[in-house]
Protein backbone atom coordinates (compact mmCIF):
# COMPACT_ATOMS: atom_id res chain seq x y z
CA UNK A 1 0.00 0.00 0.00
CA UNK A 2 1.56 3.43 -0.65
CA UNK A 3 1.82 4.92 2.09
CA UNK A 4 -0.21 8.45 3.15
CA UNK A 5 0.63 11.86 2.28
CA UNK A 6 -2.11 12.90 4.42
CA UNK A 7 -0.65 11.94 7.98
CA UNK A 8 2.92 14.03 7.59
CA UNK A 9 0.97 17.17 7.04
CA UNK A 10 -1.64 16.47 9.71
CA UNK A 11 0.93 16.32 11.74
CA UNK A 12 2.33 19.84 10.98
CA UNK A 13 -0.89 21.12 11.23
CA UNK A 14 -1.35 20.15 14.86
CA UNK A 15 1.97 20.52 16.60
CA UNK A 16 2.03 23.74 14.25
CA UNK A 17 -1.52 24.69 15.72
CA UNK A 18 -0.82 23.29 19.28
CA UNK A 19 2.53 25.76 19.05
CA UNK A 20 0.30 28.62 18.02
CA UNK A 21 -2.13 27.90 20.71
CA UNK A 22 0.01 28.34 23.40
CA UNK A 23 2.62 31.01 21.72
CA UNK A 24 0.80 33.48 19.70
CA UNK A 25 -1.69 35.17 21.55
CA UNK A 26 0.97 36.51 23.97
CA UNK A 27 3.08 37.06 21.49
CA UNK A 28 0.57 39.22 19.10
CA UNK A 29 -0.27 40.97 22.23
CA UNK A 30 3.81 42.10 22.92
CA UNK A 31 3.74 42.55 19.08
CA UNK A 32 0.74 44.47 18.42
CA UNK A 33 0.62 46.94 21.65
CA UNK A 34 3.00 46.25 24.52
CA UNK A 35 5.89 47.35 21.59
CA UNK A 36 4.48 49.95 19.85
CA UNK A 37 2.84 51.39 22.69
CA UNK A 38 5.68 51.15 25.08
CA UNK A 39 4.60 48.90 27.60
CA UNK A 40 7.13 47.35 27.00
CA UNK A 41 10.61 49.09 26.38
CA UNK A 42 11.07 48.47 22.40
CA UNK A 43 14.54 50.01 22.25
CA UNK A 44 16.14 48.97 18.51
CA UNK A 45 19.73 47.93 20.41
CA UNK A 46 18.19 44.98 22.61
CA UNK A 47 15.57 44.02 20.52
CA UNK A 48 18.69 43.64 17.85
CA UNK A 49 20.67 41.85 20.34
CA UNK A 50 17.79 39.84 21.76
CA UNK A 51 16.76 37.68 18.19
CA UNK A 52 20.40 37.48 16.95
CA UNK A 53 20.86 34.76 19.28
CA UNK A 54 21.10 31.50 17.70
CA UNK A 55 18.58 30.02 19.77
CA UNK A 56 15.92 33.00 19.06
CA UNK A 57 16.59 32.47 15.81
CA UNK A 58 15.59 28.55 15.57
CA UNK A 59 12.52 29.86 17.95
CA UNK A 60 11.30 31.94 15.50
CA UNK A 61 12.27 29.81 11.96
CA UNK A 62 10.10 26.84 13.90
CA UNK A 63 7.04 29.01 15.30
CA UNK A 64 7.17 30.47 11.49
CA UNK A 65 7.28 27.52 9.76
CA UNK A 66 4.90 25.75 11.71
CA UNK A 67 2.12 28.18 11.64
CA UNK A 68 2.52 28.63 8.06
CA UNK A 69 2.18 25.08 7.83
CA UNK A 70 -0.93 25.00 10.08
CA UNK A 71 -2.35 28.03 8.12
CA UNK A 72 -1.70 25.70 4.80
CA UNK A 73 -3.54 22.31 5.67
CA UNK A 74 -6.22 24.20 7.50
CA UNK A 75 -7.03 26.46 4.77
CA UNK A 76 -6.90 24.21 1.89
CA UNK A 77 -9.61 22.54 3.98
CA UNK A 78 -11.95 25.51 4.63
CA UNK A 79 -11.22 26.28 0.61
CA UNK A 80 -12.27 22.94 -0.56
CA UNK A 81 -15.43 22.61 1.90
CA UNK A 82 -16.48 26.41 2.77
CA UNK A 83 -16.65 26.87 -1.14
CA UNK A 84 -17.11 23.24 -2.35
CA UNK A 85 -13.98 24.03 -4.98
CA UNK A 86 -13.09 20.13 -5.16
CA UNK A 87 -12.41 20.82 -8.78
CA UNK A 88 -9.29 22.88 -7.93
CA UNK A 89 -8.17 20.55 -5.50
CA UNK A 90 -4.23 20.46 -7.14
CA UNK A 91 -4.65 24.03 -6.98
CA UNK A 92 -5.29 24.67 -3.93
CA UNK A 93 -2.73 22.51 -2.21
CA UNK A 94 -0.02 23.63 -4.11
CA UNK A 95 -1.10 27.19 -3.44
CA UNK A 96 -1.51 26.95 0.03
CA UNK A 97 1.40 24.21 0.48
CA UNK A 98 3.76 25.91 -1.43
CA UNK A 99 2.87 29.27 0.37
CA UNK A 100 3.83 28.06 3.80
CA UNK A 101 6.61 26.57 1.87
CA UNK A 102 7.85 29.74 0.88
CA UNK A 103 7.26 31.33 3.75
CA UNK A 104 9.49 28.73 5.82
CA UNK A 105 12.41 29.73 3.23
CA UNK A 106 11.64 33.21 3.69
CA UNK A 107 12.41 32.44 7.49
CA UNK A 108 15.16 30.06 7.32
CA UNK A 109 16.85 32.81 4.78
CA UNK A 110 16.19 36.30 6.87
CA UNK A 111 17.31 34.36 10.11
CA UNK A 112 20.73 33.47 8.58
CA UNK A 113 21.09 36.46 6.99
CA UNK A 114 19.99 38.45 10.07
CA UNK A 115 22.69 40.46 11.48
CA UNK B 1 -56.29 12.05 28.68
CA UNK B 2 -55.04 15.28 27.22
CA UNK B 3 -55.08 16.07 24.12
CA UNK B 4 -54.37 19.09 21.54
CA UNK B 5 -54.58 19.56 18.14
CA UNK B 6 -50.61 19.81 16.81
CA UNK B 7 -49.89 21.17 13.23
CA UNK B 8 -47.50 18.86 11.39
CA UNK B 9 -45.57 19.71 7.73
CA UNK B 10 -44.48 16.41 6.32
CA UNK B 11 -42.07 16.06 3.49
CA UNK B 12 -43.77 14.08 0.55
CA UNK B 13 -41.82 12.79 -2.49
CA UNK B 14 -43.96 10.42 -4.98
CA UNK B 15 -41.56 10.00 -7.74
CA UNK B 16 -44.40 8.61 -10.24
CA UNK B 17 -46.87 12.28 -8.93
CA UNK B 18 -43.68 14.99 -8.50
CA UNK B 19 -40.18 16.14 -9.42
CA UNK B 20 -39.26 17.54 -6.25
CA UNK B 21 -40.33 17.38 -2.77
CA UNK B 22 -43.89 19.04 -1.36
CA UNK B 23 -44.89 19.95 1.44
CA UNK B 24 -48.29 18.74 3.03
CA UNK B 25 -49.96 19.39 6.30
CA UNK B 26 -51.55 17.25 8.59
CA UNK B 27 -53.90 17.91 12.15
CA UNK B 28 -52.70 15.69 14.45
CA UNK B 29 -54.95 15.48 17.32
CA UNK B 30 -51.47 14.73 20.30
CA UNK B 31 -51.57 12.66 23.56
CA UNK B 32 -49.54 14.76 25.70
CA UNK B 33 -46.76 11.45 26.02
CA UNK B 34 -46.83 11.17 22.30
CA UNK B 35 -43.26 11.04 20.13
CA UNK B 36 -43.23 11.82 16.66
CA UNK B 37 -42.79 8.64 15.71
CA UNK B 38 -47.16 8.05 17.33
CA UNK B 39 -48.12 11.22 14.88
CA UNK B 40 -46.43 9.59 11.95
CA UNK B 41 -48.28 6.37 12.62
CA UNK B 42 -51.39 8.11 13.68
CA UNK B 43 -51.56 10.00 10.06
CA UNK B 44 -50.50 6.86 7.93
CA UNK B 45 -52.99 4.77 10.35
CA UNK B 46 -56.31 7.27 9.98
CA UNK B 47 -55.37 10.39 7.62
CA UNK B 48 -53.09 8.80 4.65
CA UNK B 49 -52.09 5.60 4.75
CA UNK B 50 -49.74 5.93 1.49
CA UNK B 51 -47.17 8.08 4.01
CA UNK B 52 -43.93 5.97 3.87
CA UNK B 53 -41.53 5.75 6.74
CA UNK B 54 -39.49 3.31 8.47
CA UNK B 55 -39.49 2.34 12.18
CA UNK B 56 -39.28 -0.82 14.21
CA UNK B 57 -38.41 -0.77 17.76
CA UNK B 58 -40.08 2.46 18.96
CA UNK B 59 -37.34 2.57 21.77
CA UNK B 60 -34.23 4.08 20.68
CA UNK B 61 -32.39 0.95 19.89
CA UNK B 62 -32.77 -0.38 16.27
CA UNK B 63 -31.92 2.85 14.35
CA UNK B 64 -34.30 2.76 11.74
CA UNK B 65 -36.62 5.87 12.37
CA UNK B 66 -33.69 8.49 11.96
CA UNK B 67 -35.17 11.64 10.49
CA UNK B 68 -35.13 15.14 10.48
CA UNK B 69 -37.58 17.41 12.43
CA UNK B 70 -37.38 21.22 13.14
CA UNK B 71 -34.16 20.71 11.61
CA UNK B 72 -32.35 18.74 13.42
CA UNK B 73 -31.24 14.78 13.33
CA UNK B 74 -33.22 12.98 15.34
CA UNK B 75 -34.65 9.40 16.19
CA UNK B 76 -38.49 10.48 15.87
CA UNK B 77 -39.23 7.43 18.57
CA UNK B 78 -37.59 9.33 20.97
CA UNK B 79 -38.77 13.21 20.85
CA UNK B 80 -41.46 14.06 22.24
CA UNK B 81 -43.84 16.13 20.66
CA UNK B 82 -44.50 18.02 23.60
CA UNK B 83 -40.63 18.95 23.75
CA UNK B 84 -41.09 20.89 20.42
CA UNK B 85 -42.21 24.52 20.01
CA UNK B 86 -46.04 25.34 19.33
CA UNK B 87 -46.03 28.47 17.49
CA UNK B 88 -45.18 26.69 14.69
CA UNK B 89 -45.57 23.26 12.73
CA UNK B 90 -43.74 20.78 13.09
CA UNK B 91 -41.53 19.89 9.84
CA UNK B 92 -40.56 16.22 9.57
CA UNK B 93 -38.29 15.61 6.40
CA UNK B 94 -36.42 12.61 5.34
CA UNK B 95 -32.72 12.42 6.58
CA UNK B 96 -30.20 14.84 5.20
CA UNK B 97 -27.14 13.69 2.94
CA UNK B 98 -28.89 10.74 2.11
CA UNK B 99 -31.06 10.21 -1.78
CA UNK B 100 -34.36 10.13 -1.09
CA UNK B 101 -36.53 7.14 -2.05
CA UNK B 102 -39.70 7.80 -1.16
CA UNK B 103 -41.65 10.43 1.36
CA UNK B 104 -39.84 9.87 4.83
CA UNK B 105 -37.12 6.85 3.29
CA UNK B 106 -33.92 7.42 2.23
CA UNK B 107 -31.29 4.85 1.02
CA UNK B 108 -28.66 4.21 3.01
CA UNK B 109 -26.63 1.51 0.70
CA UNK B 110 -24.00 4.01 0.63
CA UNK B 111 -22.98 3.65 4.05
CA UNK B 112 -23.57 -0.19 4.09
CA UNK B 113 -20.80 -0.41 1.22
CA UNK B 114 -18.51 2.05 3.23
CA UNK B 115 -19.22 0.01 6.69
CA UNK B 116 -18.39 -3.19 4.94
CA UNK B 117 -15.15 -1.22 3.86
CA UNK B 118 -13.57 -0.89 7.39
CA UNK B 119 -13.82 -4.50 8.35
CA UNK B 120 -16.15 -3.92 11.65
CA UNK B 121 -15.39 -7.65 12.58
CA UNK B 122 -12.62 -9.03 15.19
CA UNK B 123 -9.23 -9.56 12.42
CA UNK B 124 -6.62 -12.06 13.77
CA UNK B 125 -3.30 -12.46 12.32
CA UNK B 126 -3.57 -16.47 14.22
CA UNK B 127 -6.58 -18.14 14.97
CA UNK B 128 -6.78 -20.23 18.18
CA UNK B 129 -8.84 -23.62 18.41
CA UNK B 130 -11.63 -23.72 20.62
CA UNK B 131 -9.48 -26.38 22.39
CA UNK B 132 -7.24 -23.46 23.94
CA UNK B 133 -10.19 -21.83 24.93
CA UNK B 134 -11.80 -18.19 25.03
CA UNK B 135 -9.75 -15.10 24.49
CA UNK B 136 -9.82 -13.50 27.53
CA UNK B 137 -10.45 -9.71 28.27
CA UNK B 138 -10.29 -7.82 31.68
CA UNK B 139 -13.12 -5.13 32.38
CA UNK B 140 -11.08 -2.46 31.90
CA UNK B 141 -9.90 -3.81 28.11
CA UNK B 142 -13.54 -3.48 27.74
CA UNK B 143 -14.22 -0.25 28.90
CA UNK B 144 -11.66 0.86 26.07
CA UNK B 145 -13.89 0.67 23.41
CA UNK B 146 -17.08 0.18 24.94
CA UNK B 147 -18.68 3.24 23.56
CA UNK B 148 -17.96 2.39 20.32
CA UNK B 149 -19.87 -0.66 20.21
CA UNK B 150 -22.86 1.17 21.37
CA UNK B 151 -23.21 2.50 17.61
CA UNK B 152 -26.75 1.52 16.40
CA UNK B 153 -26.47 2.49 13.07
CA UNK B 154 -29.16 4.88 12.93
CA UNK B 155 -27.16 7.23 10.69
CA UNK B 156 -28.14 10.58 12.58
CA UNK B 157 -24.09 11.66 12.41
CA UNK B 158 -23.88 11.54 8.93
CA UNK B 159 -26.93 13.69 8.39
CA UNK B 160 -25.33 16.03 11.08
CA UNK B 161 -21.67 15.81 9.30
CA UNK B 162 -21.35 18.40 6.78
CA UNK B 163 -18.09 16.41 5.03
CA UNK B 164 -20.99 13.36 3.75
CA UNK B 165 -22.61 15.30 1.25
CA UNK B 166 -19.78 17.68 -0.03
CA UNK B 167 -17.42 14.77 -0.06
CA UNK B 168 -19.65 11.47 -1.30
CA UNK B 169 -16.61 9.14 -0.47
CA UNK B 170 -15.94 10.01 2.74
CA UNK B 171 -16.06 6.96 4.68
CA UNK B 172 -18.22 8.52 7.46
CA UNK B 173 -18.49 9.13 11.38
CA UNK B 174 -20.27 5.76 12.29
CA UNK B 175 -18.34 3.72 10.04
CA UNK B 176 -14.75 4.99 11.86
CA UNK B 177 -16.31 4.82 15.12
CA UNK B 178 -17.37 1.54 14.65
CA UNK B 179 -13.86 0.59 13.07
CA UNK B 180 -12.32 1.85 16.29
CA UNK B 181 -14.61 -0.50 18.29
CA UNK B 182 -12.41 -2.85 16.59
CA UNK B 183 -8.74 -1.35 16.68
CA UNK B 184 -9.19 -0.72 20.39
CA UNK B 185 -10.62 -4.31 21.21
CA UNK B 186 -7.90 -6.22 22.89
CA UNK B 187 -8.60 -9.57 20.98
CA UNK B 188 -8.14 -8.01 17.44
CA UNK B 189 -5.30 -7.93 15.56
CA UNK B 190 -6.76 -6.15 12.37
CA UNK B 191 -5.47 -2.37 12.93
CA UNK B 192 -2.86 -2.69 9.59
CA UNK B 193 -5.65 -4.00 7.57
CA UNK B 194 -8.61 -1.52 8.35
CA UNK B 195 -5.46 1.41 7.72
CA UNK B 196 -6.11 0.49 3.89
CA UNK B 197 -10.08 2.11 4.81
CA UNK B 198 -9.13 4.73 7.23
CA UNK B 199 -6.06 6.10 6.61
CA UNK B 200 -7.07 7.51 2.74
CA UNK B 201 -8.11 11.10 1.68
CA UNK B 202 -11.81 9.68 1.54
CA UNK B 203 -11.06 7.86 5.47
CA UNK B 204 -10.35 10.38 8.61
CA UNK B 205 -8.73 12.91 6.93
CA UNK B 206 -11.45 14.44 4.84
CA UNK B 207 -12.77 14.90 8.34
CA UNK B 208 -12.49 18.70 9.77
CA UNK B 209 -13.44 17.67 13.77
CA UNK B 210 -16.83 19.91 13.24
CA UNK B 211 -18.10 17.59 16.35
CA UNK B 212 -22.42 17.85 15.20
CA UNK B 213 -22.03 14.37 14.93
CA UNK B 214 -20.76 13.36 18.68
CA UNK B 215 -23.68 16.49 19.75
CA UNK B 216 -26.56 14.35 17.72
CA UNK B 217 -25.64 10.65 18.68
CA UNK B 218 -28.35 9.25 20.78
CA UNK B 219 -25.66 6.74 22.24
CA UNK B 220 -23.67 8.81 23.01
CA UNK B 221 -20.83 6.83 20.86
CA UNK B 222 -18.87 10.19 20.28
CA UNK B 223 -17.68 9.44 16.65
CA UNK B 224 -15.46 12.40 16.66
CA UNK B 225 -13.62 11.69 19.53
CA UNK B 226 -13.36 8.17 17.31
CA UNK B 227 -12.04 10.03 14.54
CA UNK B 228 -9.57 12.35 16.55
CA UNK B 229 -7.97 9.24 18.00
CA UNK B 230 -7.15 7.47 15.18
CA UNK B 231 -5.36 10.27 13.79
CA UNK B 232 -3.27 10.60 16.20
CA UNK B 233 -2.41 6.87 16.44
CA UNK B 234 -2.28 6.98 12.58
CA UNK B 235 -0.38 9.65 12.31
CA UNK B 236 2.31 8.09 14.80
CA UNK B 237 2.08 4.45 13.49
CA UNK B 238 3.40 6.54 9.72
CA UNK B 239 5.86 8.20 11.43
CA UNK B 240 7.46 4.77 13.06
CA UNK B 241 7.11 3.29 9.18
CA UNK B 242 8.87 6.19 7.61
CA UNK B 243 11.81 6.78 10.85
CA UNK B 244 11.72 2.78 11.56
CA UNK B 245 10.73 0.78 8.31
CA UNK B 246 12.50 -2.31 9.77
CA UNK B 247 9.65 -2.91 12.31
CA UNK B 248 6.92 -4.93 11.25
CA UNK B 249 3.06 -3.91 12.64
CA UNK C 1 -56.29 15.73 -1.23
CA UNK C 2 -54.57 13.28 -3.54
CA UNK C 3 -54.22 13.69 -7.50
CA UNK C 4 -54.14 10.67 -9.61
CA UNK C 5 -51.57 9.03 -9.48
CA UNK C 6 -48.79 8.92 -13.01
CA UNK C 7 -49.45 12.73 -12.99
CA UNK C 8 -45.40 13.39 -13.55
CA UNK C 9 -45.03 12.27 -17.05
CA UNK C 10 -40.90 12.41 -16.62
CA UNK C 11 -41.66 9.04 -14.58
CA UNK C 12 -41.43 5.74 -15.70
CA UNK C 13 -43.88 3.05 -13.63
CA UNK C 14 -41.73 1.29 -11.26
CA UNK C 15 -38.16 2.17 -11.69
CA UNK C 16 -36.89 4.54 -8.47
CA UNK C 17 -36.16 8.00 -9.21
CA UNK C 18 -34.29 9.21 -6.51
CA UNK C 19 -34.00 12.59 -5.37
CA UNK C 20 -30.79 14.03 -4.50
CA UNK C 21 -30.00 17.30 -2.71
CA UNK C 22 -27.54 19.58 -3.06
CA UNK C 23 -25.19 21.58 -0.60
CA UNK C 24 -26.04 25.03 -0.97
CA UNK C 25 -23.06 26.94 -1.54
CA UNK C 26 -23.35 28.83 1.95
CA UNK C 27 -24.11 25.62 3.51
CA UNK C 28 -21.91 26.96 6.70
CA UNK C 29 -24.16 29.98 7.31
CA UNK C 30 -27.49 28.02 7.44
CA UNK C 31 -26.70 25.88 11.18
CA UNK C 32 -25.50 27.89 14.28
CA UNK C 33 -22.69 25.01 14.77
CA UNK C 34 -21.27 25.36 11.05
CA UNK C 35 -21.07 29.00 11.55
CA UNK C 36 -18.86 28.52 14.53
CA UNK C 37 -17.51 25.50 12.89
CA UNK C 38 -15.88 27.79 9.81
CA UNK C 39 -15.03 30.54 12.33
CA UNK C 40 -12.49 28.05 14.59
CA UNK C 41 -11.35 27.31 10.74
CA UNK C 42 -10.92 30.89 9.81
CA UNK C 43 -8.84 31.52 12.72
CA UNK C 44 -5.92 30.15 10.68
CA UNK C 45 -5.47 32.88 8.63
CA UNK C 46 -5.00 35.17 12.02
CA UNK C 47 -2.17 32.61 12.61
CA UNK C 48 -0.44 33.30 9.45
CA UNK C 49 -0.77 36.86 9.73
CA UNK C 50 0.92 36.85 13.27
CA UNK C 51 3.74 34.44 11.64
CA UNK C 52 4.47 36.78 8.92
CA UNK C 53 4.12 39.90 11.11
CA UNK C 54 6.87 38.37 13.18
CA UNK C 55 9.11 38.35 10.04
CA UNK C 56 8.49 41.78 8.85
CA UNK C 57 8.96 42.99 12.59
CA UNK C 58 12.26 41.44 12.07
CA UNK C 59 12.96 42.62 8.66
CA UNK C 60 12.27 46.37 10.20
CA UNK C 61 14.46 45.33 13.01
CA UNK C 62 17.48 44.33 10.78
CA UNK C 63 17.25 47.96 8.18
CA UNK C 64 18.56 49.59 11.06
CA UNK C 65 16.95 52.14 14.09
CA UNK C 66 15.06 55.02 11.48
CA UNK C 67 13.38 51.86 10.10
CA UNK C 68 12.10 50.28 13.39
CA UNK C 69 11.08 53.25 14.96
CA UNK C 70 8.58 54.05 11.82
CA UNK C 71 7.26 50.37 11.84
CA UNK C 72 6.31 51.20 15.52
CA UNK C 73 5.41 54.46 14.49
CA UNK C 74 2.32 53.06 11.91
CA UNK C 75 1.87 50.35 14.12
CA UNK C 76 0.28 53.07 16.90
CA UNK C 77 -2.35 54.37 14.07
CA UNK C 78 -5.61 53.73 15.06
CA UNK C 79 -6.78 51.78 12.52
CA UNK C 80 -3.76 49.41 12.88
CA UNK C 81 -4.65 48.86 16.41
CA UNK C 82 -8.33 48.15 15.60
CA UNK C 83 -7.37 45.57 13.01
CA UNK C 84 -4.94 43.57 15.35
CA UNK C 85 -7.03 43.67 18.18
CA UNK C 86 -9.30 41.61 15.59
CA UNK C 87 -6.48 39.33 14.85
CA UNK C 88 -5.94 38.77 18.67
CA UNK C 89 -9.00 37.67 19.22
CA UNK C 90 -9.34 35.46 16.22
CA UNK C 91 -5.88 34.39 18.11
CA UNK C 92 -8.12 33.56 21.38
CA UNK C 93 -10.72 32.11 19.60
CA UNK C 94 -8.24 29.47 18.23
CA UNK C 95 -6.46 28.64 21.32
CA UNK C 96 -9.91 28.37 23.28
CA UNK C 97 -11.27 26.02 20.76
CA UNK C 98 -8.06 23.96 19.86
CA UNK C 99 -7.49 23.71 23.92
CA UNK C 100 -11.44 22.68 24.85
CA UNK C 101 -10.87 19.98 21.93
CA UNK C 102 -7.79 18.30 22.90
CA UNK C 103 -8.91 15.89 25.25
CA UNK C 104 -11.14 14.53 22.18
CA UNK C 105 -7.77 13.52 20.56
CA UNK C 106 -5.46 12.82 23.45
CA UNK C 107 -7.12 10.06 25.77
CA UNK C 108 -4.70 9.58 28.41
CA UNK C 109 -4.71 6.14 30.47
CA UNK C 110 -3.19 6.55 33.93
CA UNK C 111 -2.41 2.76 35.07
CA UNK C 112 -6.31 1.12 34.81
CA UNK C 113 -8.16 4.11 34.86
CA UNK C 114 -8.70 7.20 31.95
CA UNK C 115 -7.99 11.04 32.64
CA UNK C 116 -11.38 12.72 33.18
CA UNK C 117 -11.30 15.49 30.29
CA UNK C 118 -11.11 18.26 32.33
CA UNK C 119 -8.12 17.17 33.80
CA UNK C 120 -6.40 16.96 30.33
CA UNK C 121 -7.94 20.58 29.37
CA UNK C 122 -7.02 21.98 32.95
CA UNK C 123 -3.21 20.88 32.02
CA UNK C 124 -3.67 22.40 28.47
CA UNK C 125 -4.82 25.35 29.90
CA UNK C 126 -1.55 25.41 32.70
CA UNK C 127 0.62 25.12 29.83
CA UNK C 128 -1.14 28.17 28.24
CA UNK C 129 -0.56 30.07 31.01
CA UNK C 130 2.88 28.98 31.39
CA UNK C 131 4.07 29.30 27.73
CA UNK C 132 2.53 33.24 28.23
CA UNK C 133 4.07 34.05 30.80
CA UNK C 134 7.79 32.78 29.39
CA UNK C 135 7.28 34.70 26.00
CA UNK C 136 6.26 37.99 28.27
CA UNK C 137 9.10 36.94 30.60
CA UNK C 138 11.12 36.80 27.73
CA UNK C 139 10.92 40.67 26.42
CA UNK C 140 10.85 41.79 29.48
CA UNK C 141 14.06 40.43 30.63
CA UNK C 142 15.85 41.40 26.87
CA UNK C 143 14.53 44.89 26.97
CA UNK C 144 13.38 46.29 30.04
Amino acid sequence: MRLPREPFFWALFSSGGMLAALVMPALAAVLFFALPLSWLDAGHGALLATFAHPLTRLAVFVLVALSMFHWAHRFRYTLYDGLQLYHLSALIAVLCYGGAAAATLGAAWFLVAFP
Amino acid sequence: MAQETVTFEVRRYRPEREEAPVWERFEVPVREEWMVLDALNHIKDHVDGSLSYRWSCRMGVCGSCGMTVNGEPVLTCATYVASLPRDRPVRVEPLAAFPIVRDLVVDIRDFLVKLKKVKPWLLRKEERSPAEGEYLQTPEELADYKQYSMCINCLLCYAACPIVPLEPDFVGPAAIALAQRYNLDSRDQGQAERMAALSTEHGVWACTFVGDCSVVCPKHVDPAGAIQRYKVSATADWFRSVLMPWRGR
Amino acid sequence: MSEPAGANPRYTPYHPKWYRRRMPIFWWLGRLSYTRFITRELTSLAVAYTALFLLAALCALAYGEADWTAFLERLRHPGWLAFHAGVLLFLLFHTVTWLGLAPKALVVKLGRRRLPDAAVVAAHYAAWAAASVLVVAFFLWRTG
